[in-house]
């Protein structure tokens, strides 16, 4: 008996050949990317690691570069960082649960799903602009941290909705069924079996948008003015400054020295950063195997 | 007729009068009339894309969460129309439960799953007494009442099928709907449930929809063949006793799924 390969034998290396050339387009791309990021790190890391220093955490911005520091511009992030949350959360969420729950399938619903869409393009500093007008002088917010924050949550709701909307949709229907046949009503059913099942995957949705928030400095120019902050903010209707201003306005002197401060600026900030997501992804994790195993 | 008269007797929980469903423009039963009887398990069979599943969803409102759905004819429970307009759905579907054809326990622990209907029905009672009859009735209690605090997904298929029904019998239904409840079962689960449904009925009345002919032969005691033509629209064939059914069928296309001589 002989089985004939010859003709599978004719493009097999071919195949073969072809399948190793896309490999290596592959390989390529992840190394052009990860050499790009690797070498921002580095330059990074080697012009501003002596410059993180407690002072430059806990001291307050001066124009001398050796005792200028971080603190009201950290204070300023982690206080509008949180009231962004605060703002963002309840109603994103609440909108996605409403457009994937309740929301008739009809012309508007699609009308505003494709412009929550488009909203998540739209280039940052136009919301700033909206900001300003807005919140800073319509609603006479001054420019204040609150203004700062309703900016910020502009700017990252589109993002939180459709991460949420697509955590609530990835919800098997069997799980919907399961409770309205148990006799739940709509909102049992949202609460005790849509909502839990989709919660890592709007907790990742969270995430995501609060580190696009924690490093935005365009909204920021137009919401803050650049201006000198000594003081930390304790109400909200205090002016404010946020690390990415802070950084930016150091690496447009022309001293050395404040290049050095602006890159140890960005080193703390990236540890913030990382340190922030860190955090969200052990939670998330944490109630994925929950709902999981 | 012996039928008519064996029927009198009987106790009607559930009296389907000319019910025709539609999906939109397309009619997916015509013209169902049958009589449920109580504590009886009533085996609803035919081939795939019949109505089966649709007709089983009628008796509990399923069929409501499809929004262009619309339902001709009556079901009367008891002495009410289910479908009148004074009645809620969500009423009806605590005194009629169902069990679906994959298992599907929320991601909870096993007594937390159980106590997902007392909860949405804001029990007041003694929880655990109730769990650990709704989980004795579905005989799950000895394989699970040391680890009622382990999450549902932990138990095998067949286990997880049973906590399904554990999680139904515990809000107290009159009916319970099993929408081909073994099919993604192994033989040993299957036959636990089978066990399990010829048990209840002393308790419940049930409507199981199958697509295997001998469990409709070993666990019910009445039998509807659904048959759909070119239209792809359900009609009632046949509906007897099971005995008859499967022994002396009436009609010649009962005859020909039952036999395997359907096409």
């Amino acid at each position: 008996m002989s089985i004939d390969f010859k003709l599978n034998q004719n493009n097999l290396s071919r195949r073969k050949f072809i399948g190793i050339i896309f490999l290596a387009f592959c390989l390529l791309g992840v190394l052009g990317a990860m050499m790009g990021l690797i070498s921002l790190l580095i330059q990074v890391i080697l012009q501003g690691y002596e410059w993180v220093t407690p002072n430059l955490i806990f001291n307050y911005p001066s124009r001398h570069p050796e005792q200028a520091g971080l603190w009201a511009a950290l204070i300023g992030t982690l206080y509008m960082m949180g009231l962004t949350a605060l703002i963002t959360v309840p109603t994103g969420v609440g909108a996605a649960i409403y457009l994937e729950e309740y929301a008739p399938k009809n012309w508007i619903t699609s009308f505003i799903e494709i412009n929550t869409s488009n909203l998540a393009g739209v280039p940052s500093i136009v919301y700033g602009l909206l900001g300003l007008s807005i919140f800073v002088y319509f609603l006479k917010l001054e420019r204040s941290i609150l203004a700062g924050s309703l900016t910020m949550s502009l700017l990252i709701l589109p993002v939180l909705i459709l991460a949420s909307r697509e955590a609530i949709k990835a919800v098997p229907r069997a799980h919907r069924e399961a409770a309205f046949a148990l006799g739940g009503d709509k909102w049992q059913v949202v609460k005790m079996a849509v909502l839990p099942n989709a919660f890592p995957g709007i907790l990742t949705g969270v995430i995501l948008a609060l580190s696009r928030a924690i490093g935005e400095a365009a909204p920021m120019v137009a919401i803050t003015a650049l201006v000198y902050i000594t003081f930390i903010p304790v109400t909200p209707m205090d002016r404010f400054t946020v690390m990415p201003i802070q950084i930016f306005n150091w690496i447009s002197r022309p001293q050395d020295d404040f290049r050095g401060l602006a890159a140890g600026g960005i080193i703390v900030l990236l540890i913030l950063l990382l340190s922030m997501n860190s955090v969200a992804v052990i939670l998330r994790n944490k109630f994925q195997k929950r709902s999981e195993e | 007729m012996i039928l008519n008269n064996e029927q009198n007797k009987s106790n009607i929980i559930l009296r389907v009068k000319n019910l025709s469903f539609y999906y939109g423009a397309f009619q997916a039963l015509k013209n169902i009339s049958l009589d449920i009887e109580a504590n009886k398990v009533t085996a609803i069979i035919g081939p795939s894309g019949c109505g089966k599943s649709t007709l089983l969803r009628c008796f509990n409102r399923m069929n409501d969460l499809f929004s262009k759905s619309k339902l001709e004819g009556q079901i009367i429970f008891d002495d009410l129309d289910i479908y009148s307009q004074s009645i809620d759905p969500v009423l009806i579907r605590s005194k009629i439960g169902m069990v679906f054809q994959k298992p599907n326990p929320f991601p909870k622990s096993i007594y937390d799953n159980v106590a997902f209907g007392l909860r949405i029905n804001g029990f007041a009672g003694n929880y655990d007494e109730e769990i650990e009859r709704a989980l004795i009735q579905s005989a799950l209690w000895d394989e699970v009442k040391d680890r009622l605090k382990d999450n549902a997904y932990s138990l095998s298929g067949g286990q997880q099928q049973r906590l399904c029904i554990a999680r139904a019998l515990a809000i107290r239904p009159d009916v319970i709907l099993l929408d081909e409840p073994t099919s993604a079962l192994d033989p040993i689960g299957t036959v636990k449930i089978e066990d399990l449904v010829n048990v209840l009925k002393n308790d419940y009345t049930i409507i199981i929809v199958t697509h295997n002919m001998q469990q409709a032969a070993r666990v019910s005691d009445k039998t509807a063949f659904l048959l759909s033509g070119d239209d792809r629209c359900g009609i009632l064939i046949e509906y007897d006793y099971t005995k008859n059914i499967f022994s002396n069928p009436k009609m010649k296309e009962t005859e020909d799924y039952i036999t395997g001589r359907f096409s």
